[in-house]
């Protein structure tokens, strides 16, 4: 509590809408007035008090939409930086302990994944093993998973340079213990901040890949394919498709405020 | 008194204004132009932030919040930044205790040098190039006509300071505030800097204040000592009154570090660790050249030598941090493997180590009571109460109350409490031998005492053996029953403390003794004119 009452107004707007999406995201089908695919009237409907938001493309709600959509694309985008994130860092960790050959086999193979940009690198990989969700979280998994390495190999290079580790080294102590207990604790703030970066690159990515028609498909709701399926109504001036696009760039400002202030708590509490 | 420099009533603040934390408070200090006055105290006694403050600077955060600073009549509590900036460099200069972090790493000394003299127009570029190789000359840097036109790199750490020195003098200021300028350095290396320091000052009538915790050290270069303790002055004297009757205990407290002295060892002891021929290399580079030594069981053998004489590389070797190219290591015996990763968990307990840097050595993110009882459980396979137990028993071997501490992270600590936790950590093994590397050079001598004590009382507790590696020669006498002294990998000397001490053999530890600062204002003439001719021995023989 002590930490909360710290934290800027930013933060706290950040925090406050994060925990709102998460929420909304958890609770769904209790919350959205109607169901996922659930058509419900004509499309386009304008806004009412039956359909606050009107109604998409094939008439569908779109307030219930977005709610589900929350849980879909934020739901994924934890999914998916979770596992960039234990895997990447665990090898990186692992490359800066061992070196020699290991560290150089581990960096070449993440060089050339980060030498293909990562939407074109997406978009080839899903073309050959086939858009589906599984597939979709491992590909953008494995694409992210390279700048994590090289970030947590870099910061632990620092560390396992200290005597500490020696010392640890000299009493026997296995490879697990190392990586564990005396790196990752003195690695994690950076980490921590970073995947919070993280989180919204992957998230505006799957909402990319979706506008694009691979990441999540239909009928399932999903923010990103929400405003591609919309987009016919911008060129009657209507807001409607803009708010899923809001929605996406709220939460990436919500998360940048906390990583922000995480990277100043992390950066050692001055001033 | 006082007609260069006055300060009255200082005082210093830090952090908040409501609830602000003294860094000084009521200091005076006076200077007359052309006199030296030697600042002493250990660290956080508030010297270095006093002789900032008689350059009318603070360090970020610190304000003055009282007191006056007369400066020839400026009152520089008050000065405008511009003011001050014209005084800086021109005025009054300063000479940090690391050269090497000093310098801008990108340009020549020489274009360094004439910064000063440039900005403050007291001469153009030919003249400065001219004066800084007269300087260069006079601070008997060598080759004094082309050293300017080198980089910082390419130069050693104690040309480098002298180069500091010289360029410091580049505008003939009134005052240098001098703040440890020879704390990194060798000791051989120390006399020629401090000597060279000593004959420029008082060349050109330059007042000098001199900060250091070394009273050896600044018995040589000052007029007057002032003592210093939590931000308060505690005593100031002239020099030769300050050595001979100190008023104040704590004064006398600090003359008495050097007191110490282990009682001499009896007889012979049979050989716990020994090293036949060893070798090792850093990529064709020989660090160690075949190297000879019996470690006795239950004595302490210190390895002295300067920086770059392999010391450090031997106890890698020994801990199996490197293996050794050539010969092998035998414990009571018994051949060790050359990497740790080989050696059984028995001779892993066996050796332990302790290190230089205890903020390196510890992991900043544990607490004290995660550092030790891994260790514990680790080797001695003691889990639950009983763990705790035996964590609670070294903290109370190294003296440091487990109620206080225990839970305390490890930035938490003090330098000296974590050496403490260091030495703890390397007693968990329940060691036979322990090494200890430079363990207190990053002290205070205060607080470098306490360890040393502690160190002694676990020898004759636990009669464990000790190999000391450090290049400060009395911490050798206070510690030591068998001395080595190593030069360029190889051991040149070895023998009992007293027969090295008393009758050294080599010329080199001839030199290596003299330069051990003394506590006689004539020590360092009497140790230049020694150096000399003893690098005369050395290259005729």
């Amino acid at each position: 509590m002590t930490v909360l009452r710290s934290a800027p107004p930013t933060a706290i707007f950040g925090l406050l809408v994060l925990s709102a999406t998460l929420l909304l995201g958890l609770f769904a089908p209790l919350v959205a007035p109607y169901g996922e695919t659930e058509i419900v009237g004509a499309e386009y409907l304008p806004w009412s008090a039956a359909h606050p938001l009107g109604t998409d493309n094939l008439g569908r709600d779109m307030l219930s939409r977005m709610i589900y959509g929350a849980r879909n694309t934020v739901g994924l985008a934890l999914l998916t930086t979770g596992i960039a994130f234990s895997i990447g860092a665990a090898l990186g960790m692992f490359a800066a302990l061992k070196g020699g050959w290991v560290d150089q086999a581990l960096s070449r193979m993440v060089d050339v994944v980060m030498a293909v940009p990562p939407l074109i690198l997406a978009l080839m990989l899903l073309a050959i093993i086939g858009p589906s969700i599984p597939n979709m979280v491992g590909v953008i998994a494995v694409i992210y998973l390279a700048p994590v390495f090289r970030l947590s190999r870099a910061a632990a290079m620092n560390v396992v340079a200290l005597d500490f580790i020696g010392a640890a080294q000299l009493r026997g102590e296995g490879t697990l213990w190392l990586l564990r207990r005396e790196i990752l604790p003195n690695i994690s703030s950076t980490l921590v901040a970073e995947a919070g970066l993280r989180f919204c690159f992957v998230f505006l990515f799957i909402a990319a890949l979706s506008f694009l028609g691979i990441g999540i498909q239909p009928p399932t709701a999903d923010w990103g394919s929400m405003v591609k399926e919309n987009a016919t109504l911008i060129t009657f001036g209507d807001v409607t498709p803009l708010i899923p696009a809001g929605a996406i760039a709220l939460l990436t400002v919500s998360i940048n405020f906390i990583v922000d202030w995480m990277l100043h708590r992390a950066s050692g509490l001055k001033s | 008194m006082g007609n260069l420099l006055t300060i009255r009533d200082l005082r210093l603040e830090a952090g908040p204004p409501r609830a602000p934390k003294v860094i000084l408070e009521g200091l005076d200090l006076d200077l007359d132009r052309g006199e030296v006055l030697g600042l002493v105290g250990e660290s956080g006694a508030g010297k270095s932030s006093a002789g900032l403050a008689a350059m009318g600077f603070t360090r970020d955060g610190v304000r003055i919040a009282g007191g006056g600073i007369q400066f020839d009549g400026i009152d520089l509590a008050r000065a405008s930044q511009g003011q001050l900036r014209r005084l800086h460099g021109r005025r009054i200069a300063y000479v940090a205790q690391s050269a090497a972090a000093s310098f801008n790493p990108a340009h020549r000394l020489i274009d360094q040098f004439a910064e000063g003299p440039l900005l403050h127009g007291t001469a153009d570029a030919g003249a400065a190039r001219d004066d800084a190789r007269a300087l260069y000359r006079q601070m008997q840097l060598p080759n004094p006509d082309q050293i300017g036109f080198r980089y910082p790199h390419e130069v050693s750490g104690g040309q480098l300071q002298r180069a500091m020195t010289a360029m410091a003098m580049a505008c003939r200021p009134d005052l240098i505030i001098f703040d440890e300028p020879t704390t990194a350095l060798d000791v051989t290396t120390q006399i020629e800097v401090l000597g060279a320091m000593r004959d420029i000052t008082e060349r050109y009538g330059t007042a000098a204040i001199y900060i250091t915790h070394d009273l050896a050290v600044v018995s040589q270069m000052a007029d007057r000592i002032t003592v210093m303790r939590h931000g308060r002055e505690v005593e100031t004297q002239p020099t030769q009154r300050m050595l001979e009757a100190p008023e104040e205990p704590y004064t006398r407290s600090l003359w008495a570090v050097r007191g110490i002295q282990k009682p001499a060892a009896t007889g012979s002891a049979p050989p716990l660790l020994t090293l036949e021929g060893a070798s090792a290399q850093y990529r064709g580079f020989k660090a160690l050249d075949g190297i000879d030594l019996a470690l006795a069981k239950g004595r302490t053998t210190a390895v002295v030598g300067e920086s770059g004489s392999g010391k450090s590389t031997l106890a890698k070797v020994i801990a199996g941090l490197m293996a050794p190219s050539e010969g092998r290591v035998l414990w009571e015996g018994a051949p060790l493997a050359g990497h740790h990763g080989k050696r059984d968990k028995r001779q892993l307990r066996d050796i332990q180590m302790i290190y230089q840097m205890a903020d390196t050595a510890l992991n900043p993110r544990h607490t004290v009571r995660e550092t030790l009882e891994r260790p514990v459980g680790f080797f001695t396979g003691l889990r639950g109460a009983a763990r705790r137990a035996r964590v609670r028993e070294l903290m109370e071997l190294i003296e440091l109350d487990p109620e206080e501490f225990l839970d305390r992270r490890i930035p938490e600590l003090s330098g000296g409490q974590k050496q403490r936790i260091g030495i703890a950590r390397a007693l968990a093994a329940e060691p036979r031998f322990i090494i200890c590397d430079e363990v207190t050079s990053a002290l205070d001598q205060i607080v470098a005492e306490g360890i040393l004590k502690l160190l002694i009382r676990l020898q004759e507790e636990l009669g464990l053996s000790y190999m000391f590696i450090t290049h400060d020669l009395a911490t050798v006498e206070a510690i030591a029953d068998e001395v080595v002294v190593m030069k360029d990998g190889q051991i040149i000397e070895a023998g009992a403390r007293a027969q090295i001490f008393e009758a050294p053999r080599q010329a080199y530890t001839r030199r290596l003794l003299a330069s051990v600062p003394q506590m006689d204002a004539g020590w360092l003439d009497r140790a230049r004119r020694d150096a000399a001719e003893a690098k005369s021995l050395e290259a005729a023989g």
